[in-house]
């Protein structure tokens, strides 16, 4: 068996007092689709957010590729923060996709992808901008390069973010509902680049609504509810049924979101 | 009333306009540390920066510029009202510069932020590259705003000697006994100023990168 992408032990998430996440373990299996998904509130949103560290766990380790990420446990078997230098580098195998899409308003989508290129990796100006050229091309925006945030479209904008994720050549891709801010005839283009990447054998974590995508395209799902991880495990097996009583009262509520298929 | 007479309140003009372009200019810079000293998020720095804008905030601008001028020479530092006034006025529009920076950088979108984190940025890149920039477009139309301020408030300079347009206007009129003509012809170069100023200001914020077009 090979070694899981990410692999998360023992984590647990409070706000203050209150408990978000509690006692999950899930591996990450490299070269798939991993889909996080459950009501709102249920903490999925949270995890992923813990995977690409915006969020420090409370407890627990997360690894990634072998390399802990954020903290680690020291000779005296206690938990320790890693030096900022090295959690930028642990976490420079990551790209993240934002609801929001969180692209820079006062860049072009050509700058936008290029800029950490040149930024973080100092590429020379010109090499940058042909390779955030050639992610343009690949989400189909070529001829939007010079095109500012403002003047695209939301599934547009999201199509940028993805490419400036894929510039930086991450091993892993975590997409945090990448079409919950989208108008319904806007979230297709962007699933579409979703299920190209994942048919390229990128290791993908996605948090989404989208229970259509999740069990056409996820080779493992993993249900959260209050915290806690409910099941994981492969389509077929975690939408079979007999289902698991609370996966079933969540899939009752989101019928009209997709899920009919599975009815 | 003469075209000699506007000419000279024209040419006085020429003060109010260098006295407030060079206190924006040095408030501007004195308002980017203040305000990094509010967000710094240390005690240490933040009070002064706190008791320096409520002080200069909380006085009127005439009697700061009073107290400065009879100040410096009190500490024995003979400087010429010129420095004074440029003294009173960057210190003054500082303290409101300061606040309206702070308010841009605190509105810059958290996630804007997260996304330059996930792509490598150190903090200080995530400054100079995303921060700065967001911010300064927020500010910038309360920065045309408080330019227009200052512009107007440069009259009250007058009180300590320097012949920009209001005391230009108020010497004319005491020897020429023509004050409506000649306060309305100030009245309509303030206008003018402004005018253009705000006019370059929507200019400017609509040529910022990424800016509504």
């Amino acid at each position: 068996m090979t070694l899981p992408a990410i692999s998360v032990r023992k984590l647990v998430k409070r706000f203050g007092q209150t408990p978000v996440l509690q006692d999950i373990d899930l591996d990450i299996p490299e070269g798939k689709v991993s889909c996080l998904i459950g009501p709102s509130g249920s903490g999925k949103s949270t995890l992923l957010r813990c995977l690409a560290f915006l969020e420090e766990a409370s407890e627990g380790m997360i690894t990634v590729n072998g390399e802990a990420l954020g903290f680690f446990e020291n000779a005296r078997n206690e938990r320790e923060r890693l030096p900022a230098g090295q959690i930028r580098t642990v976490r420079s195998q990551i790209g993240m996709v934002f609801q929001q899409f969180n692209l820079w308003p006062h860049m072009t989508a050509l700058g936008n992808v290029s800029e950490a290129l040149k930024t973080v990796h100092k590429v020379p100006k010109k090499e940058a901008e042909a390779r955030a050229m050639a992610q343009l091309v690949k989400v189909g925006l070529e001829n939007r390069a010079g095109h500012y945030p403002s003047q695209l479209s939301g599934g547009q904008q999201q199509r940028v973010a993805i490419a400036r994720a894929l510039a930086l050549s991450p091993k892993i891709m975590l997409f945090d509902e990448p079409t919950s801010a989208l108008d319904p005839e806007l979230t297709g283009e962007v699933l579409t680049v979703m299920r190209d990447l994942a048919a390229e054998g990128m290791t993908m974590v996605v948090v989404s609504h989208e229970i259509g995508f999740a069990a056409t395209i996820g080779h493992q799902i993993s249900f959260l509810d209050q915290g806690r991880l409910i099941l994981t495990g492969a389509p077929a097996t975690v939408f079979a049924k007999p289902r698991h009583p609370r996966l079933e009262q969540f899939l009752d509520t989101y019928l009209d979101r997709g899920a009919s298929m599975l009815a | 009333m003469s075209f000699k007479l506007f000419n000279l309140l024209v040419q006085a003009s020429a003060w109010t306009i260098g006295i407030s372009a060079i206190s924006i200019a040095i408030g501007f810079l004195l308002a980017l540390v203040l305000s990094a000293a509010l967000l710094s998020g240390k005690a240490l720095y933040r009070r002064p920066a706190e008791f320096f804008i409520s002080f200069f905030r909380g006085v009127p601008l005439l009697v700061q510029l009073l107290l400065i001028y009879n100040l410096l020479p009190f500490i024995g530092l003979n400087v010429p009202s010129i420095v004074a006034a440029i003294i009173g006025m960057s210190l003054c529009t500082a303290a409101y510069q300061a606040e309206n920076l702070r308010g841009g950088f605190e509105s810059v979108p958290r996630g804007l932020v997260e996304a330059a984190d996930m792509v490598g940025f150190t903090p200080r890149q995530v400054f100079l590259r995303i921060k700065v920039p967001i911010a300064l477009r927020l500010t910038f139309p309360a920065l045309v705003n408080e330019a227009i301020m200052i512009l107007k408030s440069s009259s009250l300079v007058s009180v300590v000697g320097i012949v920009e347009i209001t005391r230009m206007a108020q010497d004319l009129a005491s020897s020429t006994y023509l004050p409506i003509e000649i306060f309305s012809s100030a009245a309509l170069i303030y206008l003018v100023i402004c005018w253009s100023v705000a006019l370059a200001g929507r200019f400017g914020e609509r040529a910022l990168p990424g800016g509504a077009k």
